[in-house]
Formats: structure tokens, sequence, C-alpha cells
């Protein structure tokens, strides 16, 4: 069994430790830290935080597995309706460092129907191969046949490194594969790098609502799998006439089978809707005042050709459908831009929003947490100031 | 119908501070809840009941005083509650998680529907619903925001995707995770509270399931934190004044360029 213990001799009683401890386990007695076994979750801050290595933390030890048959960066590309999603053109721009810090192939994996011409295109974003399988019963999503098929390629191929995007599709399959291949697989990640050394994937993310960032890794086990939100890592570049090797893969029909049963698949919002694939949002919050503001944050965000968000407080008002409700409970989002019309910036909103590139808060209290946060603050009446913006961007832009 | 409903404990992230001296978390009187998330599960899994009759099991994996998640849940009309708790869970990520409900649900047995809520909030990751699924090898929908149907053998379900929604059909037994869009939870009932409060949830170890010692806690955990950092926090920038026109005017100047 794993344990946990302070070496005594090398304690220095700094307590670094105890401030690392996520979780307040551990304090200090005689200038030693102790740890409090019922609160530690073997979490590993404190080893991570301790400058003079005196926290071991160890795993009931195994044979250290030979890895070294693991070779390659992949690359999920999701598709929906044959179109590759860019999410998955960020990953290959991610996915071509790594590969190249690791001196390997990027590959990416495209699974659907009919999409022999688009697996051609995935060599001009960076892929040296691109694994392809093509099958009427792939060219949606479905979780059986994508997990069989997925589990499949990467048992025969061996990769050392998998990404996939955090999408609806994304978490769903890469958790159940990973789960199938005993893989190790970290959420969300805003930061990845290798350990050239170990040749570790060292994968960083939120965790506590943002409020800490941890770095995690996979010693023991291949692949080491990273799903990476929307907007957090920038496009591969087009080269045109770049060319990737075609590896085309056939399986046997029942590997395609599917438990469930996709009957219709149903769009509700335009794309300029989907606010987690907007470069700039206009979002409005309680401070809009009523539903029938809302049309002024709809000009603006046609003007800047962004989307519409909102706080929980608007959606819980009907003001406002929740598919575009920004925080906590909703969606977290990464735009360029971000305009927080009337919003005060609850903690669990700026869960959702905090990572923007450039946050314009409008709001009529000084005090709002949002202007804490906030690139440019502008102290107002929405009302009056979004209107005025519309009107400046449409000059600005010649529209 | 017999449906489980997994649930975590969480701190409350309204009060989850960071101390502005020490640049660390406050944790000292910091309230644990049922994940939000969760909350939408056990309401589905009460109104499946009320639907079709049966039980619901109320599932969860933590430290001891977790047994207060399953009493509420009780209190919100989940019939029993199971606490998985042992120190050989320590360090689990969420491949050992998913691992050691799956075996608790495999105790369990007999089940129709496994509901979870799509993500806890202190960890976000929505991995451990379809991790736990992986291993008892059934069938899953995830984001799922309506049970349009359902019978002994199939439901049929809306799952919410980046559009719009999927519209799938599952045989049971499945396993659901749940977005907020699916019920708004209700209050607990007077006769829930004197439930919850003479309720004794089951207590099971690692030595009640049958599991590989070795893929339980940090030793099954094939992930490893190896650093915790602050994030640099955001710093407020400017405040821009004037008229209405005026500021606008400022503000696009500023963006120009760099972000428009």
């Amino acid at each position: 069994m794993a344990s946990i213990k302070i070496l005594l001799d090398k304690c220095t009683g700094c307590t670094l430790c105890v401030k690392a401890c996520p979780f307040g386990a551990i304090h200090m007695a005689d200038r030693k830290a102790v740890i409090d076994m019922a609160k530690c979750t073997l979490c590993g801050a404190c080893a991570a935080a301790c400058k003079f290595s005196a926290i071991e933390l160890a795993k009931a030890g195994g044979p250290k597995k030979d890895l070294s048959a693991y070779k390659d960066v992949w690359v999920f590309c999701e598709q929906k309706k044959g179109v590759v999603q860019s999410i998955s053109f960020e990953l290959l721009g991610e996915g071509r460092k790594l590969a190249d810090k690791l001196g390997v192939k990027l590959a990416a994996v495209l699974l659907g129907g009919g999409m022999e011409e688009v697996a051609e295109k995935l060599g001009e974003r960076g892929a040296d191969k691109v694994y392809l399988v093509d099958h009427p019963a792939l060219k949606a999503y479905q979780d059986d046949p994508y997990t069989e098929v997925l589990v499949k390629l990467a048992e025969e191929y061996k990769p050392e490194v998998i990404l996939c995007g955090a999408t609806t599709i994304g978490r769903s399959l890469v958790s159940r594969v990973a789960i199938k291949i005993g893989a190790g697989l970290t959420a969300d990640c805003t930061e990845l790098d290798i350990d050239p050394k170990e040749r570790l994937l060292l994968q960083t993310r939120p965790a506590f609502g943002g409020n800490i960032m941890a770095t995690i890794i996979t010693p023991n086990h291949r692949p080491q799998m990273a799903t990476v939100r929307h907007k957090v890592m920038k496009e591969a570049p087009v080269q045109p006439g770049r060319q990737a090797e075609i590896v085309s893969k056939t399986y046997p029909e029942e590997t395609f089978a599917s438990r469930t049963r996709l009957l219709d698949i149903v769009e509700e919002i335009g794309a300029t809707v989907n606010i987690s694939e907007a470069d700039i949002i206009v979002a409005g919050g309680r401070g809009m005042g009523g539903k029938e503001n809302f049309p002024l944050l709809e000009e603006l965000a046609k003007v800047l050709n962004g989307a519409v968000g909102a706080s929980r407080s608007a959606v819980d008002a009907d003001w406002i459908p929740y598919s575009h409700q920004v925080g906590q409970t909703g969606k977290t989002v990464v735009p360029k831009l971000y305009i927080a019309c009337g919003i005060s910036g609850q903690i669990q909103h700026l869960i959702g929003m905090q990572s923007s590139k450039v946050i314009v808060a409008i709001n009529k209290d000084p005090d709002a947490p949002i202007f804490k946060v906030a690139t440019y603050g502008i102290v107002g009446d929405v009302s009056e100031i979004v209107p005025a913006l519309t009107r400046e961007f449409k000059r600005v832009l010649n529209k | 119908m017999n449906i489980i409903v997994c649930i975590k404990q969480v701190p409350n992230t309204t009060d989850v501070r960071i101390d502005p001296v020490t640049n660390t978390l406050i944790r000292d009187g910091v309230e644990s809840v049922i994940n939000p998330f969760d909350a939408y599960a056990i309401e589905e899994a009460v109104r499946l009941k009320e639907r079709c009759g049966g039980k619901v099991t109320a599932l969860t994996m933590g430290p001891p005083q977790a047994e207060n998640a399953l009493k509420e849940a009780i209190s919100l009309g989940c019939d029993e509650g199971i606490l998985v708790s042992d120190r050989k869970f320590a360090g689990s990520d969420t491949w050992a998680t998913s691992y050691t409900l799956a075996a608790a649900i495999k105790k369990i047995g007999d089940y129709d529907v496994i509901l979870c809520g799509k993500q806890a909030s202190d960890g976000d990751t929505a991995q451990v619903g379809p991790g736990i699924s992986a291993h008892l090898d059934i069938p899953q929908v995830t984001y799922v925001k309506k049970i349009r149907e359902i019978d002994e053998k199939t439901a049929k379900v809306e799952r919410m995707t980046e559009e719009g929604y999927d519209v799938v059909e599952t045989p049971l037994p499945c396993l659901l995770t749940v977005v907020k869009e699916i019920n708004t939870p209700r209050m607990p009932s007077l006769k829930g509270l004197m439930r919850a409060k003479a309720a004794k949830p089951l207590k099971w170890t690692a030595d009640d399931l049958e599991a590989d010692p070795a893929a339980l806690g940090l030793d099954g955990s094939p992930t490893r934190v190896v650093k915790i950092f602050t994030p640099e926090t955001r710093k407020g920038g400017e405040l821009i004044s004037g008229s209405s026109a005026e500021v606008a005017k400022e503000l696009a100047e500023l963006l120009k360029g760099e972000v428009i």
C-alpha cells in the first residue's frame, strides 16, 4: 500500500508543505511537519513543494515497466459532419511541438465515414502520419465503436502520448479508452511540456476552480493521455502541399457495433452562439435589468463577430437559455475578448472566464468584484455604454 | 427499477479563498457540500423512482465525513446510502476512483440505471462517470439533459452537444451523466430530513470489495501530481471614464489591433 512520511532528519520546519497542502492535513509540532492521515489524500502537493526532499511519497513498488515500445504523439481529430473541428488543429499545433521535443512523429487519428480527402489534408497541419478508420458506423460519434477503434489502434501502434479536445465527444471517449488500455489521463490541461530525460509529458491543469495549478505526470503507464480545452493552444499553421503518410485501417464488422443507437442530431444554436468556440464574447448579467435589454448585447456581438454569454442569474431569470451560461455550472470559456456587461463577478462566474485574454467590465457598481479581473473597466450604465460601443465598433470596423 | 446515484462531497467553492499573505488556499471552516452537479443526478434518480417505482441507492467514496453527503441524499429522497471509505483508497486518481466505485456497484449487484453528475466541481475532470461504465462494460450516455422515455429494457435520452442535442437510445443497464438542464432539484422534505437523521449508511472498506489491491488508491493510479503552485492572479487594469461616446472611443482604440 502506498504511504507518505516525513523524513525528520531532513525536515527543517520551513512550513512550505503546510502552505502547499490543499487539504489542510499538515501542521507543525516541535518544528517538524506532521501529517494528519485522516485528512491526507496522498495528492503529493507537499512532496512537490518541499525543497529539502523531506517528504517521501511511496507507491507499493511494482517492477518498473519497459515503456520503450511506445512512441509517437497522437492527436485525436474530432470531426462533425465530415468537418474536422478547430480544436483538432489547435492540438496538432501543440502536438507538433511535443513530437519535436521527443524526436518522434506526430500522427493524426481520424475516425469517420467518407473521410479520405479530409485525411489527406491533415499533413498540411503538421501531421506526419494519419491513422484513418473509415466506416459508415463512424460518421457520427457513438461511444462504443469509437472507443473500440481507438483502443485497437492504441494497442497495435503504441503511441506514447494521445491528445484529445476537452469537448463533449472528447471527454466521453478518452475517459473510456484510458480505462480500457490502463493509461493515465489528465483533463483540461492548460500547458503541456516534455521532460526530455524521462520522456514524460508534463501536464499542467487548474484545480479547485482555478485557485491552484497542478502539474501531473504519468510515470509508469503508456500512453500518456491528456485533454485540452478549446482556445488554449494555438492552431497549427497551414503548410500548403505538405503531405502525411496515410495509414488506412480496416477492422472486422463487430468492431463497429454499438449498444446505443443515435436516433437524431438536433442543432439548436448556430456557430455564432457556441460560446466555447467564440473568439469574442459579450456577456450579460443581472445588471442588464431584464430580458428586453439582451438584444443590446446581441447587436454588439454581431458587430464584433462574437457570441452572447450570460451569468447564472441571467439564465435563472430566463432572460437567455442555459447554453449561453458561463461559469462553474455553465461553460468555461477562453476567448480573446470577454466583455462583461452588468455582471458583478461572483467567484463561480470568474472561474468560467478569468483566463480570457482581455476582459472588459461594464458595471455601475465601482466596487463590483469583476473589476478586480478586468483589463479595462468602465463604471456606468450598460444600457447607455453598450449601444455606444456598438456604434463605435461599427465605425472602426467599417460595418 | 434499481437506480444507483454516484455522488461526491466537495468543498463549497464559494468559500474557497486564497490567503492574500501566504497565497494559499484557506480551507479552515470551508463547508463541505454535495457536488452541485450531483444534485441534479439525485433529483433525476428520485424522479425515475417516482415514475417507474423501485429503489435509489446513493453511493460515495471518500473520508468518513462523506457520510453527511449520503444523509443529505437520503433527505432528498434516496432510499439508502453506501459509503466506500478506506485509507487504501487515498491518492486515487480518476482511474482508481472509477475502479473502486465500479467494484462497489458490482457488490450492489442488481441495478438498471447508474446516474452521475457530469463532473465534480473540485476536480472538474468529467472522467469518473465514463470510467465507471468502462470498468463495468455497460453502455453510457454523457451530458444527458432529458430522459424522454424509459422502461425496464431501454431508455431514450437527449445528450447535450456543443450545437444542440443528440437523441440516443440505450439498453439498460446503462450509466448516464446528467447536466443542469435536466431538472430543478427539490428542497428536502420534513419527512426526508427525519429519515436522514435516523439513517445509517452502509460502510464498505477495501476488504468488502472484490478488488485488486494493486489497482486501489495511489498504487492503482497511473497519474501523479508532481508540482502544485498558485497561478498568477489577474490584476485589475485601468478604469476608463468619460461620457458613453468617449469611453467607447477610448476602448475601441485600446482594443484595435490587439483583439479586434
